[in-house]
């Protein structure tokens, strides 16, 4: 159900965000009603529709990079007298180190063009909730084309430096 | 010092029924690939639960289903070396050895070390990285992580199956004179004839989860109990030949 939004259609999972945290939503009437506040159009939407969009890349490659620990490793602190967690601290996630940090650069990279669900949560409110992918839409949209030619630069140097980051940290050393 | 194992264990179709018990001496347990050898170390180090079954290990029990017993494998003091050695690539041969020093108080933990770097000729390697020295060399290192400890049993499983010949006979004397060193009841699983016939004084023969002939080397070798005994044994001949042969041509 996490990993759900890997292929679920961006404004599908905005969606089901506001049908979760909207004013009448399962979750978010309650936060209405006890504390006045709802997270719709805060910035506060804009970083759960980024987090909720990009939490199954995280879940994807950082479940991959854990199962490609070898287990006689792990079998291996166990039988040299270490509890679970410590060959977690000391043996799994360093092993693990960077197929994790990949996931943490591609799930960083998504969250940073999410649109669809944001636009769907946070609406576009200009110096609020207008994350740059939204900027961009509206700039092109009002024929504003040299202030988005910049965040369109920005944003491609960006991307090309995740992916230069991601493509390091997935191979693997030893 | 000694050790009883008396399991059965049902794995994916395939049944263990097994029981033998060792002293001080080390004993082979010798069989074709898939007879149950592995998974009777897993046992024994607490990596897998048995079904049933008793395992003692210098008369405390590690596993006793009667008694609803099963320590795990942290609490056993054991020193296990792994098929592929099972080294931590991420740490240095250092690092690797200390990490074996879990439960030693640390006022003996340097003295130890040292002891260790001295008996498994290690001194020039402190920092490399397991893939920056030999395979005997990644040998001697497993070893010495596995007895910093100094274990009440020693599992060795295959450790020298991926060691050219000359380096295996090398390593074989190595752990001729380990024996000596160490005093502790050492379970070998092999496969290899040579190896089951030059290490063990003792030899359990294991055929598909059962145990067909137990004895000492010549006895099993001698006077196979029977034909699948005997075809282990020919192996063996052949393996030996084989090995006069290549030393013949030298």
């Amino acid at each position: 159900m996490l990993t759900l939004p890997l292929v679920l259609p961006p404004t599908v999972t905005g969606y089901y965000l506001i049908v979760a945290f909207g004013r009448n939503g399962f979750i978010g009437k309650y936060f209405y009603e006890w504390l006045d506040w709802s997270i719709m159009f805060t910035w506060y939407a804009a970083v759960l529709a980024s987090f909720v969009v990009a939490l199954p890349l995280m879940i994807k490659t950082g479940r991959a990079a854990l199962e490609s620990v070898d287990r006689n490793l792990i079998n291996a602190a166990y039988t040299l007298g270490h509890s679970e967690w410590d060959t977690a601290l000391r043996v799994t996630l360093p092993l693990a180190k960077r197929g994790l940090i990949a996931g943490v650069v591609l799930s960083f990279a998504r969250a940073l063009g999410e649109f669809g669900a944001t636009l769907m949560l946070a609406g576009n409110i200009p110096g609020k909730t207008d994350t740059m992918p939204l900027a961009i839409y509206s700039l092109a949209g009002s024929g504003d084309w040299s202030e988005a030619t910049g965040m369109v630069i920005l944003l491609t140097l960006m991307a090309g430096i995740f992916l230069y980051l991601a493509n390091h940290y997935s191979r693997r050393i030893f | 010092m000694g050790l009883l194992v008396a399991v059965k264990k049902t794995v994916k179709g395939f049944s263990l029924d097994v029981s033998w018990e060792i002293g001080n001496e080390p004993a082979v347990l010798f069989g074709f690939s898939g007879s149950g050898k592995s998974l009777t170390l897993q046992l024994i180090a607490g990596l897998m639960k048995p079904d049933c079954g008793v395992i003692r290990a210098n008369g405390s029990a590690w596993f006793d289903s009667a008694g609803h017993i099963n320590t795990t494998p942290q609490q056993r003091s054991l020193g296990y070396v792994f098929q592929d050695l099972a080294l931590f690539p991420h740490m240095s041969v250092r690092q690797n050895i200390l990490f074996g020093a879990k439960g030693v108080p640390e006022s003996e933990t340097t003295e130890r070390y040292r002891e260790m770097m001295d008996a498994f000729y290690l001194n020039d390697l402190e920092r490399k990285r397991p893939s920056e020295i030999s395979g005997g060399q990644r040998q001697r290192v497993a070893f010495a992580r596995a007895l910093m400890r100094r274990p009440d049993v020693l599992l060795l499983d295959e450790p020298f199956s991926a060691l050219d010949t000359p380096l295996r006979i090398e390593m074989r004397s190595f752990l001729k004179d380990l024996r000596s060193t160490f005093r502790v009841p050492v379970v070998l699983v092999t496969h290899d004839a040579v190896e089951a016939a030059t290490l063990a004084d003792s030899i359990i023969v294991y055929s598909e989860g059962t145990i067909i002939q137990r004895g000492p080397a010549a006895e099993v070798f001698g006077n196979p109990a029977d034909d699948r005994v005997r075809r282990l044994v020919m192996g063996q001949e052949l393996a030996l030949s084989a090995m006069c042969a290549v030393y013949a041509n030298k």
